[in-house]
């Protein structure tokens, strides 16, 4: 008896996007994972956006402040009023917290009401309450291209929702046009299909760009005018670490009519504090009856107490924060200009960025064909010799083949050190066939003496810990 | 159009039944032995509160545990960044353990076959999405937890049919109503995929007999399609005989036939909310021998992980087995004791509980207290009860019971101090109103009821989420 009748539809079908075979990028990380010292040839991990570049700030903060553990003398007086709490509100303080940390990503250009602070599953979990709220099976969330893969997992496998591609492109940038957006709304319509709304990110995942100000007002236009929702995915907020700055919604919703039941952010800490783990996910919606089912909806997804009551502690410290935004712009920006300097001395040009935690790398020129197979092909050459876990932009929906999404703050300064140097001989090797080529002369670095010597700093076997079906943390492997 | 999706406009969610709304009236004058000690005394709420304190020393014991410490170093940024939906394997691995310890090591648990979600508010609703879908049903045997009807119903489109259980048999369930709901199911046009049982039972307290697992082993057993799913939240609660049996221990004691059969339709749900008392850490799990069940389950996970600093946590807890059995045993004591206070306190207001052996909560029969065998009389009873006496405790018919008259009163979410309040406020009201007003009122009673209705039923609730 086959399984189809024994389980539901959801739980046989694709929609859960694993099968895609942008796992076999995986699977070559996990069968040779780069060390420096034990497996200097292995694969390098650049297909995953975490954030690693702060963890020693918050590791500080955390052995100066016992009591936000409920766990230590110093705060186990709180042990059982956390341990019991489950309401679905959260924990006041969590939410100021929140509330407190979003403002001052956005500079205190926008306050947050805590009373509109929904908890989730992380922004997993936050991404597909939202469509719950919105959406029935069936209708279907317009969605600019390039787009986060999965996507098509949180937004629609379980909901029945349908994601329309809006369709942007290198010739401007890749900015969201009213024509790309009226053009996948009309077509919807001639196909019956019921849009309910529009979702971006911003920052964008994978361009690392921030919307401008003009783009974000004619979002809203646009949908005020469709009456649609818009839901904007502002995980990165924090991530944006040179000009142009970043504008949230928020903002814009300040300076122009808008119908604010309409309009909903999506946050979470995974990017901006690197703390995907903690299962941290918001849905704060300007919209009363969304904020009153949502809760509702949030008892499947509910932080946990523990973990509430420790980032409400470390959110209210408000000179910590302030601290940690400054210098966690910082080293996004030297790590950034550092890769895209290494790319640029072979001619490899990344799509100008502001934010994230990955460039979008231009390949076109490497691909041997101009499609998406072309694309496939480079790919797997550059998994398979370069030895770099990338991303390639057909896995994002990418309009064009060529793209690839390429991370670079989920390692230290070394590893990177030895992706750019594979990178640069691979595509020394692609363009030139032989011919000699120049080597730009830059200040930091000089290939002859790359520094392999960790002494300075104790080196965990696989600090990263890639989100993949096959685990490979140093916490899976101690058992 | 409509602005907000289907779900979100409709009642599915099922909190604005008066399970819920009793938190209101609680929460505008709850009680506090100095401050307010006439306010009302919450037994509403299924919580294990009485052993915190071996939690607490043994967090006294383990300090690197609180400082995400292993051996002296700090994993910070592992656990920071450990999002696997597989799971911590050192968590399952313990949690496993703890489980087996639980149904005394008679059945032993493989991780591989674990998924953890984000409480058994999310096992049940996950498991739902996994086997079922709209146009189907899942048989319940009624009285039963109400949350279900949101956990089990709200997002999934499937529905709930029950399976009626009544006190001629103290709630036994029997072969004719599990037929009955099955027609039941059937007239609706309802695909019946399966039936989900609590074992122990929330709210009778009650552990399922051998017979009872004859009859739903018997029922499911040649309909291909039909799931078990047993939702055994409570199995470290049971403090006396009958001792529990889990429906895993059924499986294995089935002949190799038989259980062929059916072991790839049988689920268990599970969590550390009851057991260990730590509902706001949200630690459920989904347990199943069926590997498309767990391989869909673990994806669906992804929307409700649970916090790895939750799982370090618990990992190192549940793997120190001295503390684990001490804690079962400790554990098990306590709550013994403490149904013994509200038992016989009862008893000394003429107020019997049907007999239990399992659970935070007795299941007590005031049906000689109602004015009407009806369920209007039921909401009078349970007005006067939060209202004049100041008790928040579970109309019945809030947990679907076929029959009025019946209230799920908890006692382990409060100090002993406090039971004992209760228990004298209870003598009180029953010596004060026998004999008393029922029916006088009842027409002006009526109107003032539905606009009662309609007032809880329009307001967002801050109603904290329990079992």
């Amino acid at each position: 008896m086959g399984h189809q009748r024994l389980l539901s539809k959801i739980a046989t079908n694709d929609k859960h996007g694993e099968n895609s075979p942008y796992f076999d990028g995986w699977k070559a990380y996990d069968r040779n994972p780069f060390h420096p010292t034990k497996n200097p040839q292995g694969v390098i991990q650049m297909g995953l956006a975490e954030n690693q570049l702060c963890f020693d700030l918050i590791e500080e903060w955390i052995r100066n402040n016992s009591k936000a553990s409920i766990c230590t003398p110093e705060g186990v007086h709180l042990f059982r009023d956390i341990a019991n709490f489950q309401d679905y509100h959260g924990l006041p303080q969590f939410r100021k917290g929140v509330a407190n940390f979003m403002s001052k990503a956005r500079g205190g250009r926008v306050k947050y009401d805590p009373e509109r602070i929904l908890m989730s599953g992380g922004a997993t979990g936050a991404n597909e309450l939202i469509m719950f709220c919105l959406a029935d099976p069936a209708d279907a969330f317009m969605v600019p291209t390039p787009y986060y893969p999965a996507f098509v997992r949180d937004l629609g496998w379980r909901t029945g929702v349908q994601l329309i591609p809006v369709h942007c492109d290198s010739s401007n940038n890749f900015k969201i046009t009213r024509e790309a957006l009226e053009e996948a709304y009309r077509e919807a319509k001639q196909n019956n299909i019921n849009v309910k709304g529009l979702i971006i990110t911003n920052p964008s995942n994978p361009l690392g760009t921030t919307l401008d100000k003009e783009t974000l007002k004619s979002l809203v236009r646009f949908i005020n005018e469709k009456n649609i929702h818009l839901v904007c995915d502002e995980i990165y907020a924090a991530t944006a670490f040179t000009t142009p700055r970043f504008v949230s919604i928020s903002e814009v919703m300040l300076e122009m009519e808008c119908k604010k039941e309409l309009i909903h952010i999506i946050y979470s800490l995974s990017k901006d504090m690197g703390l995907p783990g903690f299962r941290v996910g918001i849905v704060y919606s300007y919209n009363d009856d969304v904020v009153s089912c949502g809760r509702k909806m949030s008892s499947f997804g509910l932080v946990s107490s523990q973990t509430q009551h420790f980032l409400a502690s470390l959110l209210s410290d408000e000179d910590f924060i302030d601290r940690y935004l400054e210098i966690s712009k910082r080293r996004l920006a030297k790590r950034h200009s550092f890769f895209t300097k290494g790319l640029e001395t072979v001619n490899i040009a990344c799509l100008p960025s502001n934010s994230g935690l990955f460039c979008w790398m231009n390949l076109r020129r490497l691909l041997k064909e101009k499609t998406f197979e072309g694309e496939m092909k480079l790919w797997r050459v550059i998994i398979n010799e370069v030895k770099l876990n990338v991303s390639p932009g057909s896995s994002f929906n990418c309009s064009e083949p060529g793209w690839f999404r390429v991370c670079f703050a989920n390692m230290d300064d070394e590893t990177v050190e030895v992706a750019l140097k594979r990178i640069r001989a691979f595509v020394g090797r692609e363009t030139n066939n032989g011919k000699r080529v120049e080597l730009k002369r830059w200040k930091s670095i000089n290939t002859n003496k790359l520094r392999l010597s960790f002494n300075s700093r104790r080196f965990d076997e696989n600090v990263m810990s890639p989100h993949s079906p096959m685990p490979h943390s140093p916490l899976v492997r101690a058992t | 159009m409509r602005l907000l999706s289907r779900k979100a406009t409709c009642n599915t969610h099922g909190q604005d039944s008066s399970y819920f709304l009793g938190w209101e009236e609680y929460e505008k004058n709850p009680y506090d032995k100095v401050k307010n000690p006439n306010g009302i005394i919450q037994m509403g709420l299924a919580e294990n509160q009485l052993s915190f304190d071996l939690l607490e020393s043994w967090l006294a014991k383990n300090p690197d545990v609180s400082g995400f410490k292993r051996d002296g170093k700090s994993i910070f940024r592992e656990l920071a960044l450990f999002q696997d939906y597989h799971g911590l394997p050192l968590f399952k691995k313990a949690l496993v353990d703890f489980m087996a310890e639980i149904r005394g090591n008679k059945v032993t648990f493989d991780p591989n076959h674990m998924v953890l979600t984000a409480g058994a508010t999310s096992a049940n609703e996950t498991l739902m999405f996994c086997v079922a879908e709209e146009g189907d049903a899942f048989l319940l045997p009624t009285p039963y937890y109400p949350g279900f009807d949101r956990d089990l119903k709200w997002r999934t489109g499937v529905e709930i049919v029950p399976i009626q259980c009544t006190s001629s048999n103290n709630f036994r369930i029997t072969e004719s109503a599990l037929e009955q709901a099955y027609q039941d199911a059937r007239k609706r046009n309802l695909r019946v995929k399966g039936v989900l049982v609590t074992n122990p039972s929330n709210p009778l307290g009650t552990t399922l007999s051998r017979n009872e697992f004859d009859l739903l082993v018997d029922f499911i057993k040649d309909k291909e399609t039909m799931h078990l799913i047993s939702d055994e939240i409570y199995s470290g609660t049971v403090f006396s005989s009958p001792s529990f049996v889990s429906v895993m221990e059924i499986l294995k004691e089935m002949t190799p036939n038989d259980a062929a059969k059916i072991w790839n339709r049988v689920h268990v749900v599970y969590s550390l909310s009851k057991d260990l008392g730590l509902p706001g850490f949200r630690v459920g799990a989904i347990y199943s021998e069926n590997d498309a069940v767990v391989a869909a389950a673990t994806k669906m996970s992804s929307f409700g992980l649970v916090s790895s600093q939750t799982q370090y946590l618990l990992a190192a807890m549940l793997s120190d087995n001295k503390f684990t059995k001490k804690y079962i045993s400790e554990n098990q004591k306590r709550l013994r004791r403490r149904q013994r206070m509200l038992v016989t306190g009862l008893q000394k207001a003429g107020i019997k509980c049907l007999k239990s052996n399992a659970g935070l909560f007795c299941w007590v029969d005031m049906r000689h207290l109602l004015c009407s065998n009806t369920f209007e009389a039921e909401m009078e009873l349970w007005k006067k009860i939060v209202y004049q006496v100041g008790l928040n405790i579970s109309p019945g018919s809030s947990c679907h019971c076929s029959e009025p008259g019946w209230f799920r009163v908890c006692f382990a979410n409060m100090s002993q101090d406090t039971l004992n309040v209760a228990m004298k406020r209870v003598k009180n009201f029953v010596t004060d109103s026998t004999g008393a007003e029922c029916g006088s009122s009842s027409a002006c009673f009526t109107k003032s009821f539905s606009n009662w209705v309609f007032r809880l039923s329009s307001r967002d609730h801050r109603a904290p989420e329990e079992r």
